[in-house]
């Protein structure tokens, strides 16, 4: 896993996705092993991840009102959403994430 | 050494009075807890701490705002003269607005704050900070679901302030029978101060309490505050002792024949003289020709009355001959005027105490310390009129009361409570005798002079005050005046 900077597939990818994390810690890797799973399962082809590794770029934890880690932010489609943790219950990613609805209408 | 090094290094704060009650200034780093209720001035207190630091003591401070954004803080604190966004641009102070929505948060699986360390970490870093003030960290507690885990993450924080060797001030919301509402006292163990904001008879008073300081001495009584132009500003009043020395000079009381009834020389310098009488005996018009006396010789004098404005006290002085202006233009007599309910009792000792030291006079004037009593309770004046009393001997201020007693109570009797912590105690006393009314002047007590015990005739004529002849004769007339009153 490259935390820096990780693009996925489709760059018209409609889910922007931001993973938060410090370092390479057991939490931050369990957390992108997880979204990268959920993320296979139910937006195949339409999303795009970006690690940011806030011990190389500190002053981002500000923009995005980071105090936890690992936080996922769903950047697009709008609203912004936060999701803390290591996202180990996939169930409730999905609902953080406003997936659980899109998924059941397909 | 041995001794320089065990001895806590202290961070002043800057805060008038407050490195005076604690001997120093907050416990250089490690952390001090503020807590009080809303509005008690919490904020305003770290961030008076911050601008000290950066302005007066080369330390830069970071402030991490959980409630307000920084464009509310420094327009919040705009008004006591702190410009914000100059030190921020001098790279002076730095600051982070903490903003957490609980509803916006879902929380799964494992985290911790190491974000939040992160961006506090690189705020200080940003400024080479010294200080750092963290504005409240409760709000965490309503923000996150996770309360074990924050617990420990705040308990690393703490630590990981003292590892980095920063003078941190934390605050708390006050709590039901706790300090703080969420327990911050139990992770701070250093020092913990309590602000608080008491009303009563619709009369607010700022009061400040070291609840708590490891290793160092402290004053432990609540101190009255004032959220001045300034921002804050403590009086460690409480703290004035008997210690104060006794002056020989004497001084006049600006009445050449009272100053024959005083031992032939007037009052003691840095003593406490009590002018009493009923309404229209002459009390403020005694109090203004001592302070004039004093102007005269050229030294500084002060004016605090709670019953007519400053036009006016002039207009009227002067139809007895007592032209106060050119003093007044000089600088040499400052004349303020006040309600006395506008503000608290302990505010208005504040603010007296604040205008004194500021002013620093020969002479002080309080005309009448009987309005306070309609502010507060008796033991309350008591209490304040005793530290007003030392602060102004251990400056070796001559001070002048005058008290205002009504026409139903015996007069010796009502002052009795405060004349015990006068030096001096001048009566004026309402004489009516066949139709005409007149007064009399008597020097009821004077420590440590041979003072006259006679009664005599009190004049305020156009040309000034005078003291006449005894009124002898008229002794029966005043003893059944005064029983008929009572």
């Amino acid at each position: 896993m490259d935390p820096e900077n990780v693009k996925n597939e489709d760059p018209t990818a409609t889910w922007l996705l931001r993973l938060y994390v410090a370092g390479q810690t057991a939490k931050s890797i369990a957390a992108f092993t997880n979204l990268k799973r959920i993320c296979e399962t139910h937006l195949k082809g339409q999303y795009q991840i970006e690690v940011v590794d806030l011990l190389v770029h500190p002053q981002l934890a500000k923009g995005d009102q980071i105090i936890a880690v690992p936080t996922l932010v769903r950047q697009l489609p709008p609203p912004v959403k936060k999701i803390i943790g290591d996202l180990a219950k996939e169930e409730r990613v999905l609902i953080g994430l406003d997936l659980k609805a899109a998924v059941s209408v397909q | 050494m041995g001794l320089e090094k065990s001895r806590l290094a202290k961070a002043p704060t800057g805060i008038e009075g407050l490195d005076e009650i604690t001997t120093g200034g907050l416990p250089a780093g490690r952390t001090t807890l503020v807590c009080g209720s809303a509005g008690s001035g919490k904020t305003v207190f770290g961030l008076e701490f911050l601008v000290h630091g950066a302005l007066n003591f080369g330390e830069p401070g970071v402030f991490m705002a959980f409630e307000e954004t920084p464009d509310e803080l420094t327009q919040n604190v705009a008004s006591f003269g702190f410009d914000l966004a100059q030190l921020e641009k001098e790279g002076k102070l730095a600051i982070d607005h903490v903003f957490i929505e609980r509803n916006e948060i879902e929380e799964t699986g494992e985290y911790d704050l190491e974000g939040l360390f992160i961006r506090l970490g690189s705020a200080v870093d940003s400024i080479g900070a010294k200080r750092v003030v963290l504005d409240t960290l409760e709000v965490l507690f309503a923000g996150l679901k996770d309360q074990a885990l924050i617990r420990a993450e705040l308990r690393r924080l703490f630590r990981w302030l003292k590892e980095r060797g920063l003078t941190a001030i934390v605050t708390g919301e006050r709590g039901d029978g706790t300090l703080t509402r969420y327990g911050l006292e139990e992770y701070v163990a250093d020092c913990v101060i309590l602000l608080d904001n008491r009303v009563s008879d619709q009369i607010s008073t700022r009061r400040m309490r070291i609840v708590k300081y490891r290793g160092s001495r402290h004053g432990g009584d609540e101190y009255p505050f004032l959220m001045g132009p300034q921002g804050i500003s403590v009086f460690p009043l409480t703290s004035v002792g008997l210690t104060h020395g006794a002056s020989g000079e004497r001084v006049s009381s600006g009445v050449p024949e009272l100053d024959t009834m005083l031992g032939a020389k007037g009052f003691f310098k840095g003593s406490s003289i009590l002018v009493s009488g009923t309404p229209g005996t002459g009390k403020s018009s005694l109090a203004l020709a001592f302070l004039k006396a004093a102007c005269e010789r050229g030294e500084k004098t002060l004016y605090f009355g709670f019953e007519e404005s400053q036009a006016q006290i002039i207009r009227n002085m002067s139809s007895i001959g007592l032209d106060l202006q050119p003093y007044v233009d000089e600088g040499l007599l400052q004349i303020h005027s006040v309600r006395p309910s506008n503000l608290g009792l302990e505010a208005h000792l504040a603010s007296m105490s604040q205008i004194i030291t500021k002013v620093d006079p020969c002479a002080v004037v309080i005309d009448p310390i009987s309005n306070f009593i309609t502010a507060a309770d008796q033991s309350g004046v008591k209490s304040m009129l005793i530290r007003l009393v030392d602060f102004l001997k251990m400056r070796q201020i001559t001070a002048l009361f005058t008290h205002l007693t009504s026409f139903s109570t015996s007069p010796d009797r009502t002052d009795e409570n405060i004349s015990s912590i006068m030096d001096t105690w001048i009566l004026l006393r309402d004489l009516e005798n066949d139709g005409f009314r007149s007064c009399g002047i008597l020097v009821l007590k004077s420590r440590g002079m041979a003072h006259s015990h006679e009664l005599r005739q009190f004049f305020l004529r156009d040309d000034g005050i005078h003291v006449g002849e005894i009124c002898n004769q008229e002794l029966a007339s005043i003893r059944s005046a005064t029983t008929s009153f009572a």
